[in-house]
């Protein structure tokens, strides 16, 4: 199993230089450290809510809500430092990921104590937090001259050679990591996904497990509604809008199973990174960016296939004679 | 103990078909849908109208068209995520025939014929490739609307000819549309497919248990694949309406409306999890969907706000049997 989970992200590490040195050849430039570093910036956020969408996952959930959360959280904040300015920053991050894990918590709650399934529920709930944010801002927008300065430069002071915002990314993906493989939560979370009949007789709390799964992705995606905002300085009702799908796939081409238990945080980093590499490449081979949409979908197609043909070789072994057993 | 406990579990008698048909899903929709008319005849003026209700019926046949195919398909234990971008990509390909000249039974043939393949190319991802069909549609969603934008961009095609309009925009007779007349026509033969036929029948087997429903001779991947061209027909349909109603087509055309039609369905009883659910109670749920959003907008709530009541109403109105059951547990 490792060995092949290995193997897939090593493919997908390989497919990412691919890119990198096709797009190179005609523009040297592209992979200079100065722009490989930006792409990696700009491709923070979605690494982030990518490995929150993971947890839910690999439990057979999923969670189509996250952008639409992000939205709301990210427009709370923002009309916090407009009204208060005086509000430090570290307090407003605290409060974004307080409200993310909240509005996840009730996306869990549902899941957990009502047995909804996860994407009636979500799907209902990407609507609704979508339309609170119309209801809590009416419809204005924030911008730039509302926020305070330090609002939108938290994110952009530079530490290392690295804007602040790659950091919190990489000390994300290292709390992912840590969890994942280090944890009880992480365990059970991919025990959930891998056989939840299984799971039950080892004493793992199903709901609860997905109801905690809920709340990390809501949690990230809170976080991720103040980075947001302050790096593209708007605030409004569009914001995100249809990102859930992106983040999703993200997962996918990193190699998270739909079917649940299967997924590396290295996986999910480079499916991040894979669709950043190609939105950053476009523009520079001169390709019009109505092509990316299109590009990732077919992304998408190729990574479920190969996903598939992986899984069928030894995962699925594994779970049959689990199921017997149990 | 256990001699009480088997007592109360076995019933005296079956229910009887009156009792069960007043306490189904549907006789709860049914009084829903009531329950919004007649809020919406004290809430608006202009709601009790033969023109208001004509109208109304507008806002929803598109999608419930697409609701109807996609409810058979969720029954078979699938789902079809990719329906809005069929309905753009079938969309733009009617555009590019009209410049090529198309007549409007041409345009109507391609937009459905385009529905059909994107359908059909979905279903074989699904049965020939063995593929998850949540994932497969969230990248075929991306796919066709993607291609819509290759070919459109930020430009649209405008210009359909009049014989065109009328499929979005006629009259059959007095205030009934032709949009209306043919969601009836198609609710009906949905009904008779699913409910009527050995064909109907296999669908739900197969959601009910795959295996065992090949096992008896099902020919699971046939009907699947079936049911996949069926949701993409239906969008095809869709989409021949839609841009009919609006006179022109642009990429972003009907964004959102597989998350609406899977409400519908939802809503109507549908078990996201296969296997249960009937058509009547998708037509009274997107029967209630538009009752909702048209009564809302008479009072002039905005679009965005209208779709917390209808997120609201999905998520409420299937944990409120659950709360129910749980509560009559614990008395």
């Amino acid at each position: 199993m490792n060995r092949l989970l290995k193997h897939r992200e090593i493919l997908l590490f390989l497919a990412v230089l691919l890119v990198l040195v096709l797009v190179t050849a005609r523009f040297p430039r592209f992979a200079q450290p100065g722009n490989l570093l930006t792409i990696f910036n700009d491709t923070s956020i979605l690494m982030m809510l990518a490995l929150g969408q993971m947890a839910v996952i690999l439990t057979r959930s999923i969670d189509l809500s996250m952008a639409s959360n992000l939205a709301l959280t990210g427009m709370i904040v923002a009309m916090t430092n407009a009204a208060f300015p005086g509000v430090p920053i570290p307090l407003l991050m605290a409060m974004c990921v307080v409200i993310g894990a909240g509005l996840g918590a009730f996306n869990g709650i549902l899941v957990w104590k009502l047995n909804i399934p996860p994407i009636v529920v979500t799907l209902g709930t990407l609507t609704i937090y979508r339309g609170l944010v119309f209801v809590i801002s009416g419809g204005a927008w924030v911008n730039a001259a509302q926020m305070s300065p330090d609002f939108i430069g938290l994110q952009r002071m530079v530490l290392l050679g690295l804007p602040l915002l790659s950091w919190f990314a990489i000390v994300v993906a290292i709390l992912f990591w840590v969890l994942m493989t280090r944890t009880p939560l992480g365990r059970s979370l991919y025990a959930i996904g891998v056989n939840p009949t299984a799971s039950v007789y080892t004493g793992i709390d199903v709901g609860r497990t997905k109801f905690y799964a809920f709340v990390i992705s809501g949690a990230v995606a809170g976080l991720c509604g103040y980075l947001w905002i302050s790096r593209y300085v708007i605030a409004s009702v569009e914001v995100a809008g249809g990102y859930e799908l992106t983040i999703i796939a993200a997962c996918v081409i990193g190699g998270v199973s739909i079917a649940g238990g299967i997924g590396s945080v290295a996986g999910v980093l480079l499916g991040a990174i894979f669709l950043g590499v190609i939105n950053n490449a476009l523009p520079v081979i001169n390709i019009s960016p109505f092509w990316q949409m299109a590009i990732s979908g077919t992304a998408i197609l190729l990574a479920v296939v190969l996903n598939a043909r992986g899984e069928r070789r030894k995962g699925r072994v594994i779970l049959k004679t689990a199921e017997a057993g149990a | 103990m256990t001699d009480t406990v088997l007592h109360r579990s076995l019933p005296n008698r079956l229910d009887n078909p009156l009792k069960s048909a007043v306490l189904s899903w549907e006789s709860l929709l049914v009084l829903v849908a009531l329950g919004i008319f007649i809020l919406n005849s004290f809430a608006s003026p202009y709601f009790l109208n033969a023109w208001s209700l004509s109208d109304l019926t507008f806002n929803f046949t598109e999608k419930a068209l697409i609701a109807l195919a996609m409810a058979l398909l969720i029954i078979s234990g699938e789902i079809d995520l990719s329906v809005a971008a069929i309905i753009a990509l079938a969309s733009t390909m009617m555009g590019l025939a009209l410049q090529y000249g198309a007549d409007t039974p041409m345009l109507v043939a391609v937009g459905v014929g385009v529905g059909i393949l994107c359908g059909a190319f979905n279903g074989f991802l699904v049965t020939g490739l063995k593929l998850p069909s949540i994932v497969v549609t969230i990248g075929t969603m991306s796919l066709f609307r993607g291609i819509a934008f290759i070919i459109l961009g930020d430009q649209s095609f405008k210009g359909y000819p009049k014989s065109f309009a009328w499929f979005g925009q006629g009259y059959v007779y007095w205030v009934i549309s032709f949009e209306l007349v043919l969601f009836v026509v198609c609710a009906v033969i949905y009904w008779v497919l699913l409910h009527r036929t050995n064909f109907g029948r296999r669908v739900f087997a197969i959601g009910n248990n795959d295996v065992a429903a090949r096992f008896s001779g099902v020919r699971v991947d046939r009907i699947k694949f079936i049911l996949f061209c069926l949701t993409g027909l239906m969008s095809g349909m869709a989409a021949v309406l839609l841009t009919a109603r609006l006179g022109s087509t642009r990429p972003s055309i009907a964004e959102g409306f597989e998350l609406e039609a899977i409400t519908m369905v939802v809503l109507g009883g549908v078990s996201i999890l296969g296997g249960a659910g009937s058509i009547l109670g998708v037509v009274l749920a997107a029967l209630i969907v538009g009752l909702v959003t048209f009564g809302l907008g008479l009072l002039n709530v905005p679009g965005i706000v209208m779709t917390i009541f209808t997120g609201s109403l999905l998520i409420v109105v299937i944990a409120l049997p659950i709360l129910f059951r749980m509560w009559r547990q614990r008395a």
